[in-house]
């Protein structure tokens, strides 16, 4: 029982980065970005086949999935406001080339690193004193640094013009500011910490699959608005502290259904399709709720 | 300071093609203060959308310190152009705070990673919080979306200080507002004005701030400019000339008439 909690604490924390990318796109920049779903996987394509065939240090690739998941989010944001192609299509058309592109990368569908060192065991050896709570420490440490840094990010000069970029375009175009440039700069941000996060659940999983990333938008939108939902607040540490702790609650809740669901027949197949209903329901309720407000107030 | 050259625009509006300004040239000089009336329609909005920027002409020629500006992206230009509209939710990010917004407005050219509000920026901006005399001070970490209109113009209006534009352009800026908070706001925008000898178009409905205020005056009706009052001659206008004067173009509009009374 503690084990499933650790675990899912660490799998919340890890998928929360990927989570805190979406945040940004979703809630920050107001851009629908469905590249998150390919950009993970490049992440840990990247990292694993870098560990595997390279020999690369375990730590390194996750500084190079994130520049790689980067570039991934640039393209984005270039059709987006340079070719002029929808936000949504802009992110599907990513999204599909990275498919082809996760693939050259690992060269095959899936790898494992059952045989590799990873910064999951790396961190298990070096504090085995630490026991079973060692990874979590590391896992924790290492998306707390991630959250700091953003919440940090987002009240220095640019950070504020990104927010406001988001907020409202015209008037941070008054200001002198090239919102193009800020939009491609947010996704590349976005799609960083997506493909760090996917770097780091293949190693801490053992296996990279080009089909890992299916639903990241989904499951990342759930976490944003799970969250959301617990702590309405409009700072950026709460807004982000929110994310991660939607993050933890939806992963504990799929480690019980995963563990206990089959007595009320559910599947892991069935995953997916439970995510979305939870993301749908999220999704109508404030809208519904507002809509009974103002009729009771119009009666 | 500002030229603009035969400068046309026609907007497509289904089968039908809308020409909006038809031929307008202008010249202003550095310090100028240009008020300019027109009945809905006539292409006042059009005028300072060309020159801010945010859209571009179909023919003619704009610029700015005799720099050639015609296809100079908005953003580009705002490094000397502010811009307040009519709309009191335009110029202010409505999720971000008072302070948050005072400081984009502050920091306008090679923002960095720098944190954005020190202590230092946070007491000049009590200060002008202060100097509005609308309690805001108490407020600078509240989102702008809680402020009311009069607030959010007030703060636009600041923003606009804060960033020391060369032109100032403004858009019936006090007309979605109530007469009190419409009034504070425009005395406002005149101190910004004459303290910082900012060459200034302001587009209103109200007769008499147009006469009161600046030394030129347009009227315009259908994309042109078909009176140009300069200073001795806009002295002795009054409201009743001004009407006098719509009435000779046949011009029908019940809103100026209105004002005018
Ligand atoms: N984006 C647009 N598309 C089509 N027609 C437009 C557009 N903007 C303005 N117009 C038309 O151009 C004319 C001038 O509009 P505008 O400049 O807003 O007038 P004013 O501000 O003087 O009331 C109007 O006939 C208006 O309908
Ligand atoms: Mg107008």
């Amino acid at each position: 029982m503690a084990l499933i909690l650790i675990h899912a604490a660490e799998q919340g924390l890890l998928y929360g980065i990927a989570a805190l990318g979406v945040f940004i796109t979703y809630r920050i920049l107001n851009f629908p970005d469905l590249t998150v779903d390919g950009s993970f996987v490049t992440g840990a394509a990247i990292a694993s086949s870098l560990l595997v065939t390279h020999g690369f240090d375990p730590f390194l690739v996750l500084v190079i999935a994130f520049a790689a998941g980067a570039v991934a989010g640039v393209i984005t944001g270039l059709l987006n406001t340079r070719l002029g192609i929808t936000d949504l299509l802009a992110g599907v058309l990513s999204m599909i080339m990275l498919y082809s592109i996760n693939l050259r990368i690992m060269g095959r569908p899936n790898i494992s690193l059952l045989r590799t060192d990873t910064v999951v065991r790396i961190v298990a050896r070096e504090f085995h004193s630490l026991g079973n709570m060692s990874v979590l420490l590391f896992v924790t440490i290492v998306t707390l640094a991630v959250m700091f840094i953003l919440v940090f990010f987002f009240k220095t000069e640019i950070g504020l013009v990104l927010r406001a970029t988001g907020d409202n375009e015209h008037m941070v175009i008054a200001q002198g500011v090239n919102t193009k440039r800020m939009k491609v700069a947010g996704l590349a941000l976005s799609n960083g910490l997506v493909a760090l996060s996917g770097a780091l659940v293949a190693q801490y999983s053992g296996f990279a699959d080009v089909g890992m990333g299916i639903g990241t938008i989904v499951t990342g939108l759930a976490a944003v608005i799970i969250g959301g939902s617990l702590i309405r607040s409009r700072k950026v540490v709460w807004m982000t502290t929110s994310v991660l702790i939607g993050s933890l609650i939806y992963r504990t809740a799929v480690m019980f259904a995963l563990r206990y669901g089959y007595v009320i027949g559910f599947q892991a197949s069935d995953l997916k399709l439970v995510t979305s209903l939870i993301v749908i329901v999220a999704l109508v309720v404030p809208a519904f709720r507002e809509r009974m407000a103002r009729r009771v107030k119009t009666c | 300071m500002l030229r603009l050259e035969n400068v046309r625009k026609a907007f497509r509006s289904g089968q039908d093609i809308v020409l909006a300004l038809g031929g307008v040239n202008l010249d202003l000089a550095k310090g100028d203060f240009l008020t300019v009336i027109g009945s809905n329609g006539a292409g006042k909005t059009t005028l300072l959308n060309i020159i801010a920027g945010t859209i571009l002409p179909t023919v003619g020629r704009v610029s700015v310190k005799d720099r050639d500006v015609t296809t100079l992206p908005a953003y580009r230009r705002a490094q000397w152009i502010g811009r307040i509209t009519q709309d009191p939710l335009a110029g202010t990010a409505p999720m971000m705070t008072i302070a948050e917004n005072l400081a984009l407005a502050s920091k306008r050219a090679h923002r960095s990673l720098r944190l954005a509000i020190t202590r230092r920026k946070r007491r000049e901006m009590v200060e002008r919080m202060l100097s509005l005399g609308m309690a805001l001070e108490h407020r600078l970490d509240d989102p702008v979306s809680l402020l009311s209109g009069g607030e959010r113009q007030a703060l636009t209006v600041t923003m606009a200080t804060l960033a020391q534009p060369e032109i100032l352009l403004l858009d019936e800026h006090t007309a979605a507002l109530d007469p009190a908070n419409a009034a504070k706001v425009s005395l406002l925008t005149q101190e910004f004005v004459e303290r910082l000898g900012v060459t200034t178009i302001m587009v209103t409905h109200n007769m008499e701030h147009a006469l009161a205020l600046g030394n030129r005056l347009l009227m315009m009706n259908k994309g042109e400019i078909i009176y140009d009052f300069n200073g001795g001659e806009k002295g002795s206008l009054t409201v009743v000339d001004l009407v006098d004067l719509f009435s000779r173009q046949h011009i029908v509009d019940d809103e100026l008439l209105l004002e005018a009374r």
